[in-house]
């Protein structure tokens, strides 16, 4: 299990190609990648990203941990970004690697879910006029009750 | 007791930070004490139901016990992912 919080560009490529690299076992790999949308109005310059370093990464952890008690996962991988980033830019990525395609596929799921409102990451949205949080959604706590 | 605050809270109260003496039992007793020191703390806190708390780095409620803890943090619901 890898789980890293960086301000830093990932290598979406490297990160997928060394996941679980050399374990046979695993026949079905997963990544999912999110990227800064501008979706509202087309006019996003940056969006900031702020988190609470430590809580930060034990919900990340207790999350992957919780994906693997609940799967079939040979390993699990989350990268999270904080700090500035353009349209466009990758925010984050989650992996999963298994046996079984229904696991991974299962587990990148939840984890993505879980990610969307319970890790303390904050985005704010700035445009040329504005600077507004963005507020979590009431679907996004929905989602929660399929797990 | 450290205190932190993050996102719009931050914002609001004006400082990400700050260490304070409290006899308060619970977290709703703490939140009615920094609500009667200053405006930009009535504000903030003006609506819980906006509001998350984490107590030790673990999310929790408003009816939580402090007992034993050492840091508390007020943010709005997470927009991870």
């Amino acid at each position: 299990m890898k789980i890293s919080v960086q301000k830093e560009p990932f290598d979406l490529g490297a990160e997928a190609n060394a996941f679980a690299d050399g374990d046979m076992s695993n026949g079905a790999i997963v990544t999912f990648t999110g990227v800064v949308r501008d979706l509202a109005h087309g006019d996003l310059d940056v969006m900031e990203i702020e988190h609470y370093p430590g809580m930060t990464e034990k919900a990340l952890n207790k999350i992957a941990s919780e994906a693997q008690e609940r799967w079939s996962l040979g390993d699990v991988l989350v990268i999270h970004r904080h700090g500035r980033l353009a349209p466009g830019d990758q925010i984050m990525m989650v992996a999963t690697a298994s046996p079984h395609r229904k696991d991974a596929f299962e587990a990148a799921e939840f984890l993505m879910d879980y990610l969307k409102s319970r890790a303390p990451f904050w985005k704010k949205e700035f445009t040329g006029k504005s600077a507004d949080w963005v507020a979590a959604k009431d679907e996004d706590e929905v989602a929660l009750n399929r797990w | 007791m450290d205190i932190l605050y993050f996102a719009w809270v931050r914002e609001r109260i004006g400082l990400p930070k700050e260490k304070i003496e409290t006899k308060a039992e619970t977290v709703s007793q703490l939140v009615h004490e920094l609500r009667a020191r200053e405006e930009r703390y009535e504000v903030a806190f003006s609506d819980l139901s906006a509001l998350r708390v984490a107590l030790d780095q673990e999310l929790s409620d408003f009816d939580a016990p402090l007992t034993g803890v050492r840091e508390v943090a007020f943010f709005p619901p997470m927009t991870g992912g």
